[in-house]
């Protein structure tokens, strides 16, 4: 899947107001609340809102926006920019900070250990590959945005690889995800370093996606020999 | 929304590219005309949206246009073909206000949508319809005798004068009374009817879909009253909330 939705949202304080009441009266476990900003004094601001609420467990920052003070490159694409990002976050909260990587860099694994040295307490990955299609009757990009994020099933190998560099690259949990869609490929995630895994695209074809994998996990366990699922993070060798 | 999985019980092209397909199932989240299902295909990832043409008990009637890899491969399928469907997507058509004679207005593949309307307000007792029903050309007529067979006043445009009012359903609504109108077709018409039509009224929309419940924004459109989701707020939009914005 090719998107280019960008991060529709209805802002931090109508999400603190409206959204999280809402979701607390369905789930009552801990959310990881994503954070994007276009400056860093924007990602300080928001994060800093979240941090007074109980039902965050975990701000996850997606640095892969643009930074419109600085350029309008990636925040994601510079190691000295994502540890700016990061120090600015920690600063203002005391929640666990998971920094999200972009994949379209020459070496994920200095961004990420950029990351780590600026007090980061996790990395996840990887965020959308920059992708684009072209209509042959029109000539024209399929997307009115030219350009857009690849996700889903096809980015899997993609994201399993950098999953992997970056877990050898860094001492603090990675959180592994890009087309996982089944029990077999959070196991494959977690063979590679992730020690946990997020599942996006794949919600967007099965809703209850999330419940079938948890259910259907023990049994693809038994069929590897796997335990504990902690014993196989970063097993692959 | 439900998911759950479907038999094919019939599969009948109607046109050259106009096919119905016939599931049973369970259709007991399917409670409003102009909703739609989200059917996944074997080797496809993402679903494809089909808007829901009638609802007899546990049987579902789709009507669809082959218009690529994923329609083409339903074309294909053979009765007994199991499918796994969501349904009981989107808001669907408000009947309450539909008034004595309510005007249904469809083009294309916006035509199936309205016949479990048309079927509806008859049933409901309240009114008398007239159905505009728009096609390319002869060929491509569809379902005009299905309303007829309802007891709706039918209206034929074809857009070459190949049969009925020649030009666009917009030419065959002159003189036409109505108390309210329902329609439902490709965007350029919808903007046409919207400007021809009196009165009040309800359009739906078709858009692509990532998700078609809500949850990957990426048929969001704007509308007077805020940000709506084609899929989850819509496809149904009241003409007083469009906002056209080219």
């Amino acid at each position: 899947m090719i998107n280019a939705v960008g991060l529709q949202n209805p802002g931090v304080d109508a999400v603190i107001a409206e959204e999280l009441p809402k979701l607390a009266q369905c789930f009552r476990k801990p959310i990881l609340a994503n954070v994007s900003g276009f400056y860093v004094e924007e990602y300080a601001a928001v994060c800093q809102k979240l941090d007074s609420q109980p039902q965050v467990g975990w701000l996850e920052v997606n640095i892969s926006c643009p930074n419109v003070h600085g350029g309008g490159m990636s925040f994601g694409t510079d190691p000295a920019q994502a540890a700016a990002v990061t120090r600015a976050v920690k600063a203002v909260t005391t929640k666990p900070v998971i920094m999200k990587l972009s994949p379209n860099v020459t070496d994920i694994a200095a961004v990420a250990k950029a990351c780590e040295e600026a007090g980061a307490d996790g990395i996840s990955l990887i965020n959308t590959l920059m992708a684009m299609r072209v209509d042959l009757k029109t000539r024209r990009p399929v997307l009115a945005n030219t350009t857009g994020g690849l996700s889903g099933p096809a980015v899997f190998p993609v994201a399993l690889r950098m999953v992997w560099q970056v877990a050898r690259a860094v001492s603090i949990p990675v959180v592994g995800m890009g087309g996982v869609s089944s029990a077999e490929d959070v196991i494959e995630m977690m063979l590679a370093g992730a020690t946990a895994v997020e599942i996006g695209a794949a919600n967007l074809v099965d809703p209850f996606i999330c419940k079938r994998i948890i259910e259907e996990l023990p049994a693809v366990m038994d069929r590897y020999g796997i335990h504990n699922l902690r014993d196989i993070i970063g097993g692959a060798k | 929304m439900k998911q759950s999985y479907f038999t094919v019980i019939e599969n009948t092209p109607l046109t050259d590219a106009i096919v119905r397909m016939r599931l049973r199932g369970d259709t007991s989240a399917i409670t409003r005309p102009g909703q739609f299902v989200n059917i996944r295909l074997e080797g496809r990832f993402l679903r494809r949206p089909i808007s829901v043409c009638d609802v007899e008990g546990d049987v579902l009637t789709l009507i669809y246009k082959v218009v690529g890899g994923g329609t083409e491969q339903m074309r294909q399928m053979p009765v007994g073909t199991r499918l796994d469907l969501l349904t009981g997507l989107g808001n669907g058509y408000d009947l309450t206000t539909a008034g004595p004679n309510p005007l249904v207005i469809g083009g294309g593949v916006g035509v199936p949508p309205m016949y479990w309307l048309t079927k509806q307000l008859l049933a409901a007792n309240c009114c008398k319809v007239t159905a505009v029903l728009g096609f390319n050309t002869r060929s491509e007529i569809f379902y005009v005798d299905e309303f007829r067979g309802l007891g709706a006043e039918v209206i034929v445009a074809t857009v070459d004068g190949s049969a009925g009012v020649k030009g666009f359903v917009t030419d065959a609504l002159a003189g036409l009374d109505y108390s309210y109108f329902y329609t439902c077709g490709p965007e350029p018409m919808l903007k046409a009817v919207y400007r021809a039509t009196k009165g009040e009224g309800q359009l739906s929309f078709e858009k692509r879909m990532g998700c078609g419940f809500g949850a990957c924004m990426g048929c969001s459109c704007r509308t007077i009253t805020g940000n709506k989701r084609i899929c989850k707020e819509g496809p149904v939009l009241r003409k007083e909330e469009i906002r056209w914005d080219d």
